[in-house]
This record gives structure tokens, C-alpha cells and sequence, in this order.
């Protein structure tokens, strides 16, 4: 039988507590801005492992973004994974949900045979969690969204694991290939083996490949190809709030609360 | 460009999805019928509920008290629980036949799962986590309002030519709207073709209920980090206001509470009467959460905490300094009866 093998998608975001927005038109600035692996991503990273290492067979990372994402790959190859592919090209820029699920569908198409792609539940910068469901289309795979504890079902060619409902829980076991999104805090993750983060850094197997490579339609990509456009930005607006700093020892604090609190209790 | 499976000119109507679970429709379903007719009534344009599931029909009057002008139920035993692939091979026919303009969705884990596959197999647009929705003067077209990240920027998406014009909404965005029970609706029963070899998913366990809806609260108390994973004082000054527990990102990270009580840009939106946060330093994704609330108590050590600039009421102090006399205080303004 051929061998396991588990596609981990990951992102690089900028750090969210030091990015900061221009007042002036609004803008984000992200000059100065440090980046990190997406945190749920982190987790992507750490279940992959760990089913490679129950399982055998091997881990390819795969991402989508400028060529700056090169280092943090190998950050993913430090952790343990086998090799990486960056999908970098200027023409893949200002993707929504539809256009960035077809780009990494084809680059993971582009891989070759795969038994699960495993995503993170969402992303740092844009929370929007309909990436895995998008690739799992494309590629026509099963899907388990939010999925913790996951599971490959030996000799079955399935996998199982607990979701996320609303107000509750389920387990579902489904066939592969399947492409699932972890979900956040599913795990510890890692840290990176020190060791193979010298290997990584010289000779770390990391392809990038651009839309060429990875034969996009060019009408599909980037802002051609998605349907959805930012019609405009703005400040939240936060509702005037009192600011009245009690004062005294607690016990008096809490009485000047209680005075103003009648209403509610 | 990528085209969509219909066009504009084919499209009508705004179209909700009913989502139900053991027979019991989730809120944000009824919250954003209330939403869709508020925003159809301007146009003159129906508001369609769509409805799966195994013997569900009576819940459609439900939909229709809130707002829906129809509602069409698809009902089959394969649809009795949610799988991704029987109700995205139903809901696809349903749209593909209904071609609606506009398809709103509930941001819930069975919302989005779905609304992340059909929007591909339409190919069209879709505006995640929506926390406001218009529709532009001119052309109608739906602008979903979604939050983007670090401090508080609001980016207005939408799709010109691509449909349905798909979105999904967080829960407790909108409230539910009181339902006139006396309203008339249209129902209508559409055939379903699903065999079991279309299901490729077997849910082996299945639990809800159990959980806890903290957008439905009247009063919150929540805690962060500065909690420690320590709930007890939490826990029973919400139990005295007869509210619930929230909880910022660290304690689900930390794995100190469940991630139904979350509040904020990926947990919850909250519209309480009252919030009382303790301990928590209040980034822009925590306050997203609780800043429909109607008062708001910050207790936090750190003076410079950005948690005060969002506050009615603000105590610079460790929470558990001053929750154990808070505690003391509501038991007594509250005549003895001590709540529950």
C-alpha cells in the first residue's frame, strides 16, 4: 500500500498585537510588523505530525503567499515535516475565499496523491474558516470542519473525528482523501528540533512555484478570479462608554457600583 | 472572472437558511429571517426560508412568524442529520431551482461548513462572519460589513455579479424578532432525490443541548487571563445575576472553559443587559464581542488596560479583591433571595 501522506496548509500572518492601523486612511501598516505561522496552524502542524508519527508515511507543508513565507517553512520542516511548497506568484494577490481555495487545491493537485489535507479553523488576519470547505470541493474530497481528535481508521481507508456543533458535539468518520480544519487548541504543538533546524535552514526541501507551475486559469486567480470586492473600509465605530473610574478600597468601590448597577440586578 | 452557475438577471429573492438540529431551529436562523425582511420590505422583494431536514415542516411557521414570506421544505430520513454531502447535494438543487439573489446563513459550525462547499460549487462570492448587513441604494446589492483584524477596522464586501450573493452572519448579530404568530406564509414541499450512496459521512455520536447560549444572556460575567483558571467567584456572581460565564480567548486556549462560552471576533457576539468583565485586558477581538452590551463593568489590575476605554463603570484592582465583597453587595441589594 502506498504511504500515508498528509498535506498541511499553513498561513503566515502578521503578529495581531503589533499591527497597527494608519488613521489617516485607514489602511493597515504592516512595515515593522513582525509575522508568525498562523496560530491555528500551529495545530495543523502538530496533528499532521502526530498521525505521521502513528502511522508512518510523510507531511508536506503547503502555503500560499510572498516569497518572505520561504523561512517559516522551514520553521514547519524544523517541527518535522518532509518537505514544502510555497505557491508564490504577484497575479495570486487580493484572493477571496474562491479564488485562494482553487489556488491551493491546484498546487495540491500539483503534489500529486494525498489521503488528508488538514487546515487551520481559521486565520489570525481574517477568521474567515470557508477555505477548507473550498479545497475540499475543488478536490472533491470528504470534509470534517472543527475537527479535534482526529483519527485514521486502520485498514478502513476512513478517517474519524469529533466536530464542533453549535451547543454540542459529534463524531463522524468519513472516507479519504478528506480535507479537514483543526480546530483551535486542538493540541500542544511542538517546539522545533534544533537540530533539524540547521538542516532546514541549508538544504530544507522548500519548492516555490508560481501560477505557471501550478496551471492555474489565470481568469481564476488573484482579483480576476474572485467574485467578492472590498467596497469600502471604516473605523468601528465604539459606542460612548461612561469611563468612570471608582475609587476607594475595594469595599467601596464595589458599593459606588452597586449605586449605579440598580438597574441591572 | 470565475462565472457563477446563474446570473443577476435570473436571480430573485433573499433566501435564509433554516437551520435546525433535532428538530429545534437554531436563533441566528430566526435573527436573520428578522434581518431579511427588514431589508426585503424596502425592495419589495420575498423573503425565502429554506428548510432540511427529516420531518421538520412544522418548524416553517416559525420562520414564517419572524418574517418569511415562504418556505421550502426538503425533507428525506437521509436528511435527518446534517452531513456535508447530503444536504450540500439538496441545498444546491433547491438553489440551482430557486436561483435566489441573496443567500444568508448562520456563522454556526454546520453554517459555515456548508456555506464554505456550495459557495465553491456555485461559484460564487461569499462574505464570512458578517457582522452587519444593507443593501446598497442604487443596484440593491447586498454589502456585508465584517471586521477585520488589529484595531477595529470594518471592510464592506460584496459581490457585483457573482450569485447568490452568499454570506454567512455571526450569531447574536441581529436579534430575534418577535414573532407574529397570526403572519401567513407560503409552504411548500419540494421533492428530494438522495440515496444512500450520495451520504459518504456516518455520524457515530451526536450531542447537543448540553451547551450554553451566552448571546442569549441578560447578564455576562466573563473572565480572561487574570482569572487564572480559577471560575469559583465567576461563577457565582453570574449564578447570583442569573446570567452566564463568558470567556475571552485564553481560557478556551488555556483550556479552562469550553469554547461555547467564547465572546468576541472568533467566539461569540453578545448583546447582554449587563457585562461585568474581570481580568481581561480588552483587545479589539474580545470587545467586538461584548460591546453591544448595554452597560459595561471592567475589573482589571492594570490601570493602562485598553478593557477601561470600552467600560461604563471601571475598578483598577485584582478581580479577586474585588469580587469576594461584590458577591456580598448583590446578595444584599438583591433583598436575600440571592437569585437562584
Amino acid at each position: 500500500m502506498r504511504q500515508l501522506h498528509i498535506i498541511a496548509c499553513v498561513k503566515v500572518v502578521p503578529k495581531p498585537e503589533e499591527v497597527k492601523v494608519n488613521p489617516e486612511n485607514w489602511t493597515i501598516e504592516r512595515d515593522g510588523v513582525r509575522s508568525e505561522i498562523n496560530p491555528p496552524d500551529m495545530n495543523v502542524l502538530e496533528m499532521a505530525l502526530a498521525l505521521k508519527e502513528q502511522h508512518g508515511g510523510k507531511v508536506t507543508v503547503v502555503a500560499m503567499g510572498p516569497p518572505m513565507f520561504d523561512s517559516y517553512l522551514r520553521l514547519a520542516l524544523a517541527m518535522g515535516a518532509d518537505e514544502a511548497y510555497l505557491l508564490s506568484d504577484r497575479s495570486f494577490a487580493g484572493a477571496d475565499t474562491l479564488a485562494t481555495s482553487y489556488a491551493l487545491a491546484q498546487g495540491i493537485r500539483k503534489i500529486g496523491e494525498f489521503d488528508l489535507i488538514l487546515c487551520g479553523e481559521e486565520s489570525s488576519d481574517g477568521a474567515t474558516a470557508q477555505v477548507p470547505p473550498g479545497i475540499a470541493e475543488w478536490l472533491n474530497t470528504s470534509q470534517i470542519t472543527y475537527a479535534e481528535d482526529l483519527k485514521i481508521v486502520p485498514d478502513s481507508g476512513m478517517v474519524k473525528a469529533q466536530r464542533e456543533l453549535a451547543g454540542g458535539y459529534e463524531v463522524i468518520q468519513v472516507p479519504l482523501p478528506c480535507t479537514a480544519s483543526v480546530k483551535v487548541g486542538a493540541n500542544e504543538p511542538r517546539f522545533m528540533d534544533i537540530e533539524r533546524k540547521t538542516w532546514a535552514n541549508a538544504e530544507g526541501p522548500v519548492t516555490t512555484w508560481n501560477a505557471q507551475d501550478i496551471e492555474v486559469d489565470p481568469e481564476m486567480i488573484g482579483i480576476p478570479g474572485s467574485p467578492t470586492i472590498v467596497d469600502g473600509v471604516a473605523q468601528a465605530e465604539a459606542t460612548e462608554r461612561k469611563r468612570e473610574f471608582l475609587k476607594g478600597t475595594p469595599e467601596e468601590q464595589v458599593k459606588a457600583l452597586i449605586e449605579r448597577l440598580r438597574p441591572y440586578l | 472572472m470565475t462565472k457563477s452557475l446563474y446570473g443577476a438577471k435570473e436571480a430573485k429573492a433573499i433566501w435564509v437558511y433554516l437551520e435546525q438540529d433535532e428538530g429545534r431551529l437554531e436563533s441566528v436562523s430566526l435573527e436573520l429571517i428578522g434581518k431579511a425582511h427588514e431589508l426585503a420590505e424596502a425592495q419589495g422583494i420575498p423573503v425565502v426560508g429554506a428548510l432540511l431536514g427529516d420531518q421538520v415542516s412544522s418548524l416553517a411557521q416559525e420562520a414564517i412568524a419572524a418574517g418569511a414570506d415562504e418556505v421550502r421544505v426538503a425533507e428525506h430520513p437521509l436528511l435527518r442529520q446534517y452531513t456535508t454531502d447530503g444536504y450540500s447535494k439538496v441545498f444546491t438543487e433547491l438553489i440551482l431551482k430557486g436561483k435566489p439573489d441573496i443567500l444568508l446563513l448562520g456563522a454556526t459550525p454546520n453554517g459555515r461548513d456548508l456555506a464554505g462547499r456550495i459557495a465553491v460549487r456555485l461559484r460564487t462570492g461569499l462574505t464570512a462572519d458578517c457582522t452587519d448587513l444593507k443593501l446598497e441604494d442604487k443596484t440593491g446589492l447586498l454589502i456585508g460589513e465584517v471586521t477585520g483584524f488589529g484595531g477595529g477596522i470594518l471592510a464592506y464586501i460584496k459581490c457585483p455579479d457573482n450569485r447568490p450573493q452568499m454570506a454567512t452572519v455571526r450569531p447574536g448579530v441581529f436579534a430575534v424578532p418577535e414573532p407574529e404568530t397570526s403572519r401567513k406564509g407560503k409552504v411548500v414541499s419540494v421533492p428530494v432525490e438522495l440515496a444512500e450512496e450520495d451520504i459518504k459521512v456516518q455520524v457515530l455520536e451526536h450531542a447537543v443541548g448540553g451547551g450554553v447560549d451566552i448571546t442569549r444572556a441578560q447578564v455576562l460575567v466573563a473572565a480572561g487571563r487574570g482569572c487564572g483558571g480559577d471560575f469559583s467567584l465567576v461563577n457565582e456572581l453570574a449564578g447570583l445575576l442569573e446570567g452566564e460565564v463568558g470567556v475571552s480567548r485564553v481560557p478556551v486556549d488555556e483550556g479552562w472553559a469550553s469554547r461555547d462560552r467564547m465572546i468576541g471576533q472568533t467566539g461569540y457576539v453578545t448583546r447582554p443587559k449587563l457585562a461585568i468583565v474581570c481580568g481581561i485586558s480588552g483587545a479589539f477581538q474580545f470587545t467586538v464581542g461584548v460591546e453591544k452590551a448595554e452597560a459595561i463593568v471592567a475589573v482589571n489590575i492594570d490601570p493602562d488596560a485598553p478593557i477601561f476605554e470600552q467600560a461604563d463603570y471601571c475598578i483598577v484592582d485584582d478581580m479577586f479583591n474585588v469580587l469576594p465583597p461584590l458577591i456580598e453587595a448583590v446578595k444584599k441589594a438583591r433583598g436575600g433571595n440571592g437569585g437562584r
